[in-house]
């Protein structure tokens, strides 16, 4: 190969995330001199509009980080403007470095129908997992320890809740968070096969099962027993995470992104745990990976940008991943730093992806979602949806889907 | 629109119509407003023609499109998250057009005639809210109307607990409280527009109404008033132009929530078009609306012109 030149669009833009994306591509170019990267990085919402039209534009660029969800990646499979990598992932060895449950979060049909099997159209570097936060010296204070199952969880709330204290931190007037809140405990009572059609829109399940409207109960539950700070949908989600950092509540359930801001504000103080359903199980829950990168079908040079990826998630990219205070998709436990949050985090998301199930965010699974269950959750939350209404809903917007095809 | 508050018995008219029109002069006027013209076109007449053109179709962005005719429309029509959005939108129109210009009369008939000392100063103040980014003001009232804000921490030091409420997080009260918002922002808009209209009133109609005997509430309806027709339909349009149009306070306050008790039709286009990629069903939104904004303003003006004359 001559001088080449491989252009990626990436949204590494943050702090850490740039640094490690800066480190790789100069290690890339040193390995590989004749390669020349030019690199585009626009944050995760610009990045969102611009690549519609990119990708659809002559000039399109070689390497994509494209959102995983229905709406883009699907879409982009269904236009056919993304490649499909799996000959590269057979002779590179994808199948052996990333454990199943994560690859499938970048799988697709080729029609874009299917989400979760089919073709690998990319890999993402870092991974996310939805657990619990707490204040350390709070639970101290009260004399709870932290829970081993979501039995304890339950008990620790009540415990809490006895105390005077507001067990569950809340802020959900971006509609949004509440899905954070919602995953692990569906995790908890619905069969994790079941959520996974759920979760990636795959015809087969149901939303109207006795499962998933105890889940529902559970947070309905939460509500009447006057568990949340008050008037949580009308809270902002930063609003809720900084109430614990000032010791105004008890727990907070958010993804593993809130730790280093929780580190920075409470240093040590702050702990992060996934409860499993059963003591000593790995648990089943929310999270997912970051934005996986994936080779375009305009790219001139595939084989070089197929190299790129791989040479982005191996096993020196993960550690360069962790040293710049990123979670490392694969092999978390092994980089998870001596103290702190960030350790808590690592050996959660390790065990979910080793001995639990990574669950999908329940919003990829149709275009419309997003909006019908933050919707749906603002009323269960508010009292205004029983839990049977809430599974009705949901039902409604998934099985209309299904059905199109 | 503005055009049409010019009175018919408009001089310059009279006189270009009494003068001879030679054919070779025809074409001159429009040579002058063709690069205006030019630029209208290019930035308005295109993408408005552009947006009808795509509403007929079913097009997700990416792959090709196909011809739909009017069934974005028609399946418009049966939407009931759509009908919410535009009944929320004319909920917007008291919040922000008809009650600021209650309150601009107000407002604009004290400080004429109060004859306070420092007016340029009040109409600054005044006008103000009018000067600052949507974005800012919406994110500022997000903090207000926060469970912990100040309006709830006022309500609390007057003893009024049982009044508070996360504001924005709730189903009944959410939709007045973004539209108090918007009632904030364009008074002062409305009031400096009043403002000016009432500084042309002959300071003899209030001698001589004070010396028939006359309060200041008579005053107010028989005289202020009726002077300032105009101003007030100025006022009207432009403010219901804004409140049909409402995009960023809705999206920064509540995205639209709780549930979908605050959405509103420019936030459905862009939901459509950004988030669904339903990009015809987008455009045909934005059409309506266009449509719908015409046909208000048009309602408006017409009767405007009707008192006035």
């Amino acid at each position: 190969m001559g001088a080449l030149t491989l252009t990626v669009w990436d949204q590494e833009v943050r702090g850490g995330q740039n640094e490690q994306m800066k480190l790789l591509n100069a290690a890339f170019e040193k390995a590989y001199p004749n390669i020349t990267i030019k690199r585009d990085s626009q944050s995760f919402d610009d990045l969102g509009k611009t690549l519609r039209l990119a990708l659809s534009g002559k000039d399109a660029p070689d390497v994509v980080q494209a959102n995983n969800a229905r709406s883009s990646m699907g879409a982009f499979v269904k236009a056919d403007q993304l490649l499909p990598l799996d000959d590269w992932a057979e002779a590179y060895g994808w199948a052996d470095r990333y454990p199943e449950s994560v690859l499938k979060y970048s799988e697709y049909s080729p029609d874009g129908k299917s989400f979760g099997t089919g073709s690998v159209y990319g890999l993402p570097q870092v991974g996310e997992v939805v657990g619990v936060f707490y204040s350390k010296k709070k639970l101290a204070s009260l004399g709870i320890s932290v829970p081993k199952d979501q039995a304890a969880f339950d008990s620790a709330l009540a415990a809490a809740k006895s105390a005077g204290e507001t067990p569950l931190l809340l802020g959900n007037i971006e509609k949004w968070p509440a899905i954070h809140m919602f995953g692990p405990v569906q995790g908890a009572n619905v069969p994790s096969d079941q959520i996974e059609k759920l979760g990636f829109g795959n015809a087969g399940a149901s939303w109207t099962t006795p499962e998933n409207e105890a889940a529902a109960k559970r947070l309905s539950d939460w509500r009447t027993a006057g568990y949340f700070n008050d008037g949580v949908n009308g809270t902002d989600y930063d609003a809720a995470w900084q109430k614990l950092t000032k010791g105004e509540g008890v727990f907070l359930m958010g993804g593993s992104w809130l730790a280093a801001d929780l580190q920075g504000a409470m240093g040590d103080d702050v702990g992060f745990f996934v409860p499993p359903t059963k003591e000593g199980d790995g648990a089943h829950v929310t999270g997912g990976t970051g934005l996986p990168f994936t080779v375009t079908k305009a790219s001139k040079n595939p084989d070089l940008a197929a190299a790129y990826i791989n040479f982005i998630t191996n096993d020196e990219a993960m550690a360069t991943l962790a040293k710049t205070g990123n979670l490392p998709i694969v092999n978390a436990e092994k980089y998870a730093p001596a103290t702190g949050v960030l350790r808590d985090v690592y050996s959660a998301f390790g065990s979910v992806t080793k001995d639990g199930v990574l669950l999908p965010y329940l919003d990829y699974a149709t275009p419309t979602m997003a909006d019908t269950l933050g919707e749906s959750l603002q009323g269960l939350l508010d009292g205004r949806l029983a839990p049977k209404e809430f599974t009705e809903a949901l039902e409604a917007d998934y099985a209309d889907f299904t059905k199109a095809g | 629109m503005l055009t049409s508050l010019k009175p018919a018995s408009d001089p310059v008219r009279q006189t270009a119509a009494r003068r001879p029109r030679g054919r070779r002069h025809g074409a001159t006027p429009y040579h002058f407003i063709l690069p205006a013209f030019l630029i209208y076109a290019a930035f308005l007449l295109y993408p408005l023609g552009r947006a009808v053109h795509l509403s007929l179709f079913e097009w997700d962005g990416l792959s090709l499109a196909t011809f739909v005719g009017l069934d974005n429309y028609v399946s418009l029509l049966s939407d009931e998250r759509l009908k919410g959005a535009f009944g929320h939108a004319l909920v917007f129109v008291f919040f922000f057009a008809v009650l600021p210009v209650g309150i601009g009369l107000v407002l604009a008939a004290v400080l004429t005639r109060a004859r306070v000392r420092g007016l340029p100063m009040f109409r600054t103040i005044v006008f103000l809210p009018q000067v600052i980014a949507m974005v800012v003001v919406a994110v500022a009232w997000r903090q207000i109307y926060a469970p912990d804000g100040v309006l709830n921490r006022t309500l609390r030091w007057a003893g009024l607990d049982s009044l508070t409420r996360a504001w924005l997080g709730d189903y009944t009260f959410s939709l007045p409280a973004v539209g108090l918002i918007g009632t904030w922002v364009t008074t002062g808009l409305v009031t400096v527009l009043l403002l000016a209209g009432m500084a042309k009133i002959p300071s003899e109609q209030f001698e001589s109404a004070r010396l028939d005997g006359a309060g200041a509430m008579r005053e107010f309806f028989a005289i202020i008033v009726p002077a300032v027709r105009a101003e007030v339909t100025v006022a009207l349009t432009l403010t219901i132009v804004v409140s049909l149009k409402t995009f960023d306070l809705v999206y920064v306050t509540t995205s639209g929530g709780p549930g979908s008790s605050t959405t509103v039709p420019s936030y459905e286009v862009y939901r459509r078009a950004f988030e669904l990629g339903e990009v015809g069903s987008a455009a045909a939104v934005g059409v309506a609306l266009t449509v719908l904004i015409f046909v208000i303003s048009f309602l408006v003006n017409r009767i405007g012109d009707r008192i006035s004359s």
